[in-house]
């Protein structure tokens, strides 16, 4: 059973992976669309004057040179070749930039970012949520509560550039954009350091905010739920000191689901803020999305989708076989 | 079984009253009250969905009084001095463009809705039949469903939506916008309403239906439909929701259509000319509001629903 189970879910995995080079591969080209000749446009509609004779061969050549003339399954049997060699191609803009180490080098920002802001969320979200399902949680936190469950409806970049326009911008106590200053380079100091710190701080803020309703939420239903269990009676009937209650038995047995959602959601850690990363102009892969779709740079924009989908699809599979080890109670047997 | 078939037939028509009281308290009322005063309780008992009815309906008067009031030419591209602050003659000033500021609110509030509106209603009609069909034939069927709306659950949907969008020939308009965000809006209402049409096939009321001659599609339409109603109508909700979330963030992104008016597009020219570097708050704000007002409102709305189509949650929160 066990080794039916593997096998069906790594199958999944390479279905969701075929799928997504698959639609990437044949999205743009059905719209008939010549990214070349559009890159053209773009840098003539900007002022590049591009006329004369040697256009047309200009654009065939650089068709060859990126094996856009070939017949199209042609094509597409190179482009899986390629994808399973992880080899992206390279950026139309940044010729010859890899894209791969284009989407690479901004990986390390969106994974910062996310990661900090998701388990301080976490964290604060499920102590909150449980002290207010258990119902001993301190008056404020009662008060407060509500407002984190409504922000959680809000968009999180949203929520960023209220931020941004209220400490950023009325207050001018934290920068407004960018990882770092624009007059600093990256370099391995103490000062750099706090810079990159500073200017994370709107942007982990805005996500936080956001989500620690959504985890304070799960949380508080499981408590609710496990309050009326035999087992918290039982403790209660033994005498146990209350807070041995609260943490030993309840939040302990509550906390199973939150843990799996918070391995679900670290799955999205590359693609979660991309958005966030936009409204901050944060070196991410979002800021490298958002360029490459201005700058009409297809095999960059085709790369970060395909580079996500797959670190997505990658995680849910880790999930999804080691989750019988997080709670015993799941069995690979039921469906 | 045959008293759950009279407590059913109770509930139904209770939701067709557009009331849900809980049957208990319900009996034990004497009959002379009015359903005024009923109305009025729910209303009490059920403030997320009082006060998320009253932000929307706030809203919609914003947009039609707002629409007899505007000048729709005050949102051409240099209709007005740009960049003016807030003043009486342009109340909440003008942008890059020359565009008056609130007259893109009350034009581009309801093309954001509209996005919405139509990807969530294909949406959740293209999960509808799948959630019947699945379920109606189960088998293969069932599983190819199910599977299919797994698999598509795991993959970042704004990154599908990217690649799309990117494809899609000529200018981008409003409508297509709402087509492409529909391309996804279908698989929450598939999963929810599958699972819940797969509970309902087994409850009495539709094995009496089916003992009694009724043919599936009569079944369908006169038994589960209007039982359905309520998750059909959350469901739509989230929907709209979700789909504008994906516009806007589509639009955010570069790719939503440059010669509208949407509140997603009025964030993105903002984004694009660094209005908070220029300090041009009168231009930021309003779009980011009137967004935040929209989402709390439909996300109440949305637990009111569920309050209602599932009296078990009831307890205030």
């Amino acid at each position: 059973m066990t080794l039916e189970y593997f096998i069906r879910r790594v199958i999944q995995f390479f279905v969701i992976v075929f799928l997504a080079v698959t639609l990437n591969f044949f999205f743009p080209r059905m719209s008939g669309q010549d990214p070349i000749r559009e890159k053209l446009l773009q840098l003539e509609a900007q002022g590049v004057s591009i006329t004369g004779e040697g256009v047309e061969e200009f654009i065939a050549s650089y068709n060859t040179k990126f094996g856009l003339d070939k017949p199209i399954l042609e094509q597409y049997l190179t482009y899986l070749g390629q994808m399973a060699r992880l080899d992206l191609g390279q950026s139309i803009a940044y010729f010859p930039q890899q894209v791969s180490s284009l989407v690479l080098s901004a990986v390390p920002w969106s994974i910062g970012l996310l990661l900090t802001a998701t388990l301080m969320s976490f964290t604060i979200g499920t102590l909150v949520g449980a002290l207010i399902g258990w119902g001993n949680a301190p008056r404020f936190l009662q008060f407060i509560f509500p407002a984190f469950f409504v922000f959680s409806a809000v968009p999180f970049y949203l929520m960023g550039l209220l931020l941004l326009y209220v400490f950023a911008f009325q207050f001018k106590l934290l920068p407004l954009f960018g990882g770092y200053s624009t007059s600093t380079l990256p370099s391995p100091t103490i000062d750099f350091y706090m810079e990159v710190f500073k200017h994370s701080i709107l942007p982990a803020l805005s996500i936080v905010l956001a989500q620690t309703g959504y985890w304070a939420l799960g949380m508080r239903s499981m408590m609710v739920t496990i309050e009326g269990e035999d087992y918290i009676l039982q403790a209660e009937a033994k005498g146990l000191k209350k807070g041995r209650i609260f943490f030993q038995y309840a939040m302990r047995n509550a906390i199973l689901p939150q843990i799996t959602a918070l391995a679900m959601s670290l799955g999205t850690i590359i693609s979660g803020a991309i958005l966030v990363e936009v409204i901050f102009a944060y070196p991410g892969v979002g800021s490298v999305l958002v360029r490459a779709i201005l700058g009409f740079d297809w095999f960059v924009i085709q790369g970060v989708v395909f580079l996500i989908i797959l670190t997505v699809a990658f995680s849910m599979l880790i999930i999804d076989l080691i989750y019988p080890l997080l709670d015993p109670r799941i069995s690979y047997r039921g469906d | 079984m045959k008293q759950m078939v009279e407590t059913d037939d109770r509930s139904i028509a209770e939701n067709d009253q557009g009331l849900s009281i809980a049957t208990d308290t319900n009996v034990a009322e004497p009959k002379s009250i009015s359903r005024v005063i009923l109305a009025f309780r729910y209303v009490r008992r059920n403030p997320s969905l009082t006060g998320g009815s009253l932000m929307l309906l706030i809203l919609l008067l914003f947009v039609v009084i707002g629409g007899l009031l505007i000048d729709p030419d005050n949102a051409r591209p240099m209709a007005n001095r740009p960049r003016l602050a807030p003043s009486a003659e342009h109340l909440l000033g003008t942008d890059r463009q020359g565009k008056d500021v609130l007259t893109v609110m009350v034009i581009g509030t309801p093309q954001t809705i509209r996005i919405g509106l139509i990807a969530g209603g294909i949406g959740v009609a293209v999960g509808t039949i799948l959630a019947f069909f699945s379920v109606y034939y189960g088998g293969i069927v069932d599983i190819l469903v199910s599977s299919v709306v797994d698999i598509l659950r795991t993959v970042p949907g704004l990154l599908v939506l990217v690649i799309i969008a990117i494809s899609v020939p000529g200018d981008m308009t409003v409508d297509m916008m709402a087509l492409i965000v529909a391309a996804l809006s279908w698989l929450n209402p598939a999963r929810i309403l599958r699972s819940q049409v797969l509970v309902m096939k087994q409850k009495p009321y539709v094995e009496m239906a089916r003992f009694t001659g009724m043919s599936g599609p009569e079944i369908i339409i006169k038994e589960m439909i209007p039982n359905l109603m309520p998750y059909l109508i959350s469901t739509f909700v989230l929907a709209v929701a979700g789909a504008i979330l994906a516009s806007i963030g589509l639009e955010a992104l570069g790719l939503g259509a440059f010669e509208s008016n949407t509140l997603g597009m009025t964030i993105y020219w903002n984004i694009h000319y660094g209005s908070l570097l220029n300090g041009w708050w009168w231009w930021l704000l309003p779009p980011i509001l009137m967004i935040v007002f929209l989402f709390v409102a439909l996300f109440l709305v949305s637990l009111g629903l569920d309050e209602w189509a599932n009296p078990r949650l009831r307890r205030k929160l």
